[in-house]
């Protein structure tokens, strides 16, 4: 690949919450990376490690403590005007976990797709505003019929493409995706998978594909960013993520995923990670997996092992690793 | 393998519940064995009737539930018309069971330690309160929570979420029941916690010779402990079978579809398969097959009749009309 197109850059990212008196927690602590145009960029990680608060944080939804966002080369700080805002948040959309709290159960269907229309004045007129609707509906496998019915009356999977349709109606650039298959069931996750992954070849859509199933993850990115407590500790393509993990966490994580297959699971042994995932309130500057890893030295508990390029395009961050 | 007991019979069981919205037929029909120490996964999707079955069992169905017929065998005995008293000295002692989420599943007013001697003041009245106790740390520390002495006394918030998984096994193990049902009981945690619990219940299972009954809708989840797999749709059983044989020559085209929609980590880029439609809505169940609407193999009589369960082994069992004598060859 040439010198990437970047779309969004991540610069030593940072959220922390201050819980109270001497108390903070850093869900995001300095993580830098690049999604290039086009690409889906998958981010994975355990419960509580910070995923859903960085993508939080790119799109704006939080106000990062430390470090910037640089979306198409342009600082998100720098869009200061109602309009730059206003492109902003055209370009950029969100579709959320959980498709029954994410959809007004007051609105229709209609409306609730429409709203980004009508916010960026993109329809010139009722007549087109619906043929905008229904062309979107038709987009992610739903029809008219389903333009005047109401949230309750939806499946979680149809639900999940209402959702999908209302962060494609003002034709972003950029989708994060958070979670956006966890609360549906496998046969129906298969069906929205495939639907992002066609609606990203006829939009050009680039995504940020947030999500704790490494398996969903591994089929839809282009290269996988995994995290652990606030820090990144490896970046690959998914191929090589998966062939050859290198950071002891990743190894732990992959190894745990239970296969499908009963061959395969008779056989294989498992990394069992000891312990749980210490919590994320004031932590010490350190690797954030020294008090469960197996190879951990004096450098680790003094040290936060930077994001290093080991090989093209794998990064990882662990002292052990030269 | 030997002639092996059978420890829990279900038969035809038919459950309704009835709701403000109608009678929703939750379960129609389902029948299978439970074998000493066999762990046997239950796999479907939300409102397949997985759950319903085995609170059904449990006694434990929610408000407008009933057993419209159908018969539960515990060891021979018939516990399908027990009453709430009798089904209390089933529950604990001889059957247990273990949810999705253990927060809300703990109380949280109550100490853990004092939630694990409840269980064994109600089914083994003849421990001192010492002897509880003594028991309880012991069991404390057999599901692997470091210094169970000092967690005796503390609360479930103090406790994280793979602990409380822990912790509520050791309450349902306590008296050690010989059945163990457990609903999604790794759903709601991490891989890597997932991948400890899964362990923890195979090594209590073989120290303590308990069946486990496992509701799951995590394909890899039943790969990795199951011994046998019942596969439910639309409230009705699909398919069972021993484990190689419904992952490695499953009949039911439901099996066939749910195997092929999940991704394989180490496989080349292609589109997934995606079974279509979306799931028979059970207040007006289908007349035919559950599946019918959404099988790529439906023939013109799936949305007329009911199929017939039909076997291909001793333990192999699939109901579906392509299996049927009379249809062969009209494809």
């Amino acid at each position: 690949m040439a010198q990437q197109d970047n779309l969004v850059v991540v610069k030593d990212l940072a959220r922390h919450f201050v819980l109270g008196k001497d108390q903070v927690l850093k869900a995001v602590d300095g993580v830098s990376f690049a999604i290039r145009r086009g690409e889906t960029f998958g981010l994975v990680g355990e419960s509580g490690c910070g995923k859903s608060t960085l993508g939080r944080t790119i799109i704006g939804l939080y106000d990062c403590t430390k470090g910037s966002v640089e979306f198409d080369g342009k600082d998100m700080k720098d869009y200061k005007s109602a309009a730059e805002r206003a492109e902003l948040s055209q370009r950029m959309q969100m579709i959320f976990q959980d498709p029954y709290t994410s959809l007004n159960p007051r609105m229709k269907v209609m409306d609730i797709v429409a709203e980004g229309i009508d916010n960026h004045h993109l329809a010139k007129n009722n007549a087109e505003r619906t043929k905008m609707v229904i062309q979107l509906l038709e987009a992610v496998g739903l029809n008219e019929g389903h333009a005047n019915r109401y949230p309750h009356e939806f499946s979680g999977g149809q639900r999940q493409r209402v959702g999908i349709a209302r962060a494609l109606s003002v034709n972003p650039d950029f989708v994060i995706a958070d979670e956006p298959i966890s609360a549906l069931d496998v046969s129906i996750q298969a069906q929205v998978v495939n639907l992002l992954k066609n609606l990203q070849k006829t939009r050009n859509l680039t995504y940020l594909f947030i999500a704790h199933d490494l398996s969903m993850v591994k089929y839809i990115s282009d290269r996988i960013g995994v995290m652990y407590l606030g820090n990144m500790v490896e970046l690959a393509t998914s191929q090589e993520l998966f062939d050859k993990p290198l950071h002891p966490y990743t190894q732990a994580l992959l190894s745990a995923i239970p296969l499908p297959d009963p061959k395969v699971e008779r056989e294989r042994s498992r990394i069992v990670l000891e312990g749980s995932v210490s919590s994320p309130i004031n932590l010490p500057n350190n690797c954030r997996f020294c008090t469960r890893c197996k190879y951990c030295t004096e450098q680790c508990r003094k040290e936060v092992p930077p994001l290093r390029e080991v090989e093209p395009g794998h990064f990882v961050a662990c002292h052990m690793i030269k | 393998m030997s002639e092996k007991k059978k420890l829990l019979e279900v038969k035809d069981m038919y459950v309704s519940i009835h709701t403000d919205s109608g009678v929703v037929q939750a379960v129609r029909g389902v029948s299978f064995d439970l074998y000493e120490v066999e762990t046997l996964a239950i796999v479907g999707e939300s409102g397949s009737g997985k759950s319903i079955t085995n609170k059904a069992i449990m006694g434990l169905l929610p408000i407008g539930g009933r057993i419209d017929s159908g018969t539960v065998l515990l060891g021979g005995k018939d516990i399908t018309h027990y009453t709430e008293k009798q089904m209390r000295d089933v529950r604990g002692a001889e059957i247990s069971m273990i949810f999705q989420d253990p927060l809300t599943s703990l109380n949280p007013t109550m100490t853990v330690g004092k939630q694990i001697t409840e269980m064994l003041m109600l089914h083994k009245p003849g421990m001192t309160k010492e002897q509880r106790k003594e028991r309880a740390i012991e069991l404390l520390g057999m599901v692997g929570i470091p210094n169970p002495t000092e967690r005796f006394d503390q609360y479930p918030h103090q406790f994280s979420g793979g602990m409380r998984q822990r912790v509520m096994i050791s309450i349902a193990l306590a008296c050690e029941p010989k059945i163990l049902i457990a609903d999604e009981p790794t759903t709601a945690l991490d891989v890597t916690i997932q991948a400890q619990i899964l362990d923890l219940m195979k090594e209590l299972q073989k120290k303590i010779n308990t069946s486990i009954i496992i509701i799951t809708h995590n394909l890899g989840v039943v790969a990795s402990v199951a011994d046998r797999v019942l596969v439910m749709y639309g409230g009705k059983f699909a398919e069972v079978g021993d484990l190689d044989e419904v992952f490695y020559d499953m009949k039911h085209p439901y099996t066939k579809g749910l195997m092929e929609s999940i991704p394989i980590l180490h496989s080349e880029d292609q589109d997934l398969y995606s079974i279509p439609g979306s799931p028979p809505d059970l207040v007006k169940p289908p007349v035919g097959c559950p599946f019918a609407p959404r099988c790529n193999e439906c023939l013109k009589v799936c949305k007329l009749y009911p199929p017939k369960t039909h076997s291909f082994s001793e333990k192999h069992m699939a109901t579906c009309w392509l299996y049927d004598e009379r249809v062969k060859g009209a494809k």
